[in-house]
């Protein structure tokens, strides 16, 4: 179940809310590197196992192995210092400040010197320097300086993934990284999130067939916090269940 | 050489340039903070007969600092901050009438007192924001004023503390009559505090405690542990609170039953409104406003003290939400692009 390939492996975790039964014991394993989607009807589950898995939420029961270790007790920012970084559906970004400044911010708790009074952040030319690179790679280092209330909302979506990107994960997890923005700047989005670094394996839930298709090297699909099925796009796109009960008949692959 | 020189074309900057530019503007020394300071040096020399205002008015803005760096700065409300400058008045004021007059020391004692109490009470609230924090912040204010009342033995009770002897500073400088001792003394102590504060609000911990501000949501998830830095952060501006509170006991030589009470939180929280809240130098400037004032329209009509203060807090919040700072900012930006236009 969890071969040592494995980045993040989810053992028979659930999660109620009351008499509610959000997830139900999801057995999910996420290999090192991959492209991995997560789909499913609203209401499956979705974001509430990217919230347990991130740690804003414990799981009523069950394990989460981050690259052999159980992970299950620590809380979210341990998690991340351990290499498991989330984005939110909604920004849930730092308004008033700058897009370099939020970034520095998570490269300097990276590098273990967040805590640090008397450092100047000015003079942290290295960290500033970090920042500015991952910036880059998600094109926002023309917009580095405009507070991110400022940015257009594509951008702020971006930025959401820089933040991310900037704990240096092994896992990346991202809610629907492409949610409200229009169709064609959608792509370039997802396109963002393909051209990463191979060493790190991202789990995406995105609503959009056709880009989950495009971009997803291995689909899970979550029905009423199970899982329904797992495979390839091609495998999950031939499967008759899938079709029956989530793809209808849209499905154009 | 008597060939013109020709200025090279300035280069274009580029965008990493602006990058590291953010943060060398943001610790830069705003013309505002030098102006407040040179003012109030000037005062010191200028009015001879209101030293104890102006000795007063930087030690009430030390503790407007201090909560600054809770509200302004990490977003973390409080109506019970006076509770810190409270323990640091006492404990400067117990200390010295236990024999250990030598205030240096004193103050520093006094900074560590208050910086413990903002740990424990830390300790029970990082789990909570926003109302709850303001109701528990509020509360132990009040449960420590009502201590401090009924514990007369050791506080004095109603009378405070009084008659408090303060030996001369480095065994040279003696605090006479005048107050010209006690106002140097507290200028260079809260100026050194002052550029402490700078310095942490200039550090990764200080966009930490930004980020708590503007998403607490947001901070646990790119790694930053909250209940780690909000304990630093209450522990520090408690100590700095404290030190302010030690000032007062060791100038005044009292220390009264009202340096705990709810009326000096709550001016606090007015007086960073009112000079701009996250910016440090708001804090002391707002103090100054707010004492000032208070002190002229005391004088003309003591009824309508309050009805002015209500006043004033009604139109920042609606007009003017940077305060005095915020304020000044936009009305030099205001005129800058007004001559070049012209």
């Amino acid at each position: 179940m969890n071969a040592p390939g494995d980045a993040l492996a989810t053992v028979e975790l659930c999660k109620n809310f009351g008499a509610l039964r959000v997830l139900r014991e999801v057995n999910f394993t996420l290999p090192q590197g991959c492209r991995h989607a997560l789909i499913g009807p609203n209401g499956s589950g979705k974001t509430t196992l990217i919230n347990v898995i991130g740690g804003a939420l414990a799981p009523t029961s069950g394990k989460i192995v981050l690259e052999g270790q159980d992970i299950t007790a620590l809380t979210s920012d341990q998690r991340v210092l351990r290499g498991l970084a989330r984005t939110f559906q909604i920004n849930t970004l730092f308004p008033r400040l700058t897009p370099i400044e939020a970034v520095t911010m998570v490269v300097c708790q990276r590098r273990g010197i967040g805590a640090s009074l008397w450092r100047s952040l000015k003079r942290s030319h290295e960290a500033i320097d970090e920042a500015y690179t991952i910036l880059e790679q998600l094109h926002l280092d023309e917009d580095c300086d405009r507070p991110t209330a400022q940015l257009a909302y594509g951008r702020q979506r971006l930025l959401e993934i820089a933040l991310a990107l900037a704990a240096r994960p092994k896992v990346l997890l991202l809610d629907e990284p492409a949610a409200g923005v229009p169709q064609q700047q959608s792509g370039e989005i997802l396109h963002v999130i393909s051209s990463l670094p191979d060493d790190i394996a991202v789990l995406f839930i995105e609503h959009d067939i056709d880009l989950v298709f495009r971009f997803a090297e291995r689909i899970t699909v979550l029905v009423a916090g199970r899982i329904l099925c797992e495979g390839t796009p091609a495998e999950i796109a031939a499967d008759p269940e899938v079709r029956r009960i989530y793809l209808g008949d849209e499905v154009h692959v | 050489m008597t060939a013109i020189e020709i200025p090279a074309p300035a280069p274009a900057t580029t965008s990493q340039e602006r990058a590291h530019k953010v943060f060398a503007f943001a610790s830069r020394w705003r013309w505002e903070e030098v102006a407040f300071w040179v003012a109030a040096a000037i005062s010191i020399v200028v009015f001879p007969t209101h030293l104890v205002l102006i000795a007063q008015v930087l030690i009430t803005g030390l503790f407007a600092l201090s909560f600054d760096l809770l509200v302004g700065y990490a977003g973390i409300p409080s109506l019970g901050h006076a509770a810190f400058f409270g323990i640091g008045a006492y404990t400067a004021g117990l200390l010295a009438r236990a024999g250990w007059t030598e205030p240096i020391s004193g103050l520093i004692i006094s900074a560590i007192i208050a910086g413990l109490a903002g740990l424990a009470l830390s300790v029970v609230v990082s789990r909570l924001t926003g109302i709850g924090l303001i109701m528990i912040t509020l509360g132990v204010g009040l449960l420590l004023y009502e201590a401090a009342h009924s514990a007369r033995a050791i506080t004095g009770g109603d009378d405070g503390l009084s008659g408090i002897n303060i030996a001369p500073i480095f065994g040279q400088f003696s605090f006479d009559f005048y107050g010209r001792t006690a106002v140097i003394y507290t200028f260079i102590v809260v100026f050194l505090l002052y550029l402490v504060a700078r310095r942490i609000v200039n550090s990764p911990f200080g966009l930490e405690l930004k980020g708590i501000r503007e998403n607490v949501r947001r901070v646990p998830a790119i790694g930053v542990p909250l209940r780690k830095r909000y304990m630093v952060a209450f522990t520090v501006s408690a100590a700095l609170a404290g030190v302010a509170g030690a000032l007062l006991g060791q100038i005044t030589q009292t220390v009264a039953l009202s340096s705990l009470g709810f009326d000096r939180s709550a001016a606090a929280l007015i007086m960073v409104m009112i000079g701009g809240m996250g910016t440090l130098i708001g804090a002391l400037v707002g103090a100054a406003a707010y004492m000032v004032a208070q002190d002229r329209l005391s004088d003309l009509n003591p009824v309508y003290w309050n009805f002015w203060v209500g006043l004033l807090l009604v139109l920042f919040v609606l007009f003017a939400r940077g305060g005095l700072i915020g304020g000044v900012d936009r009305l030099v930006v205001w005129i800058r692009s007004k001559r070049n236009k012209a």
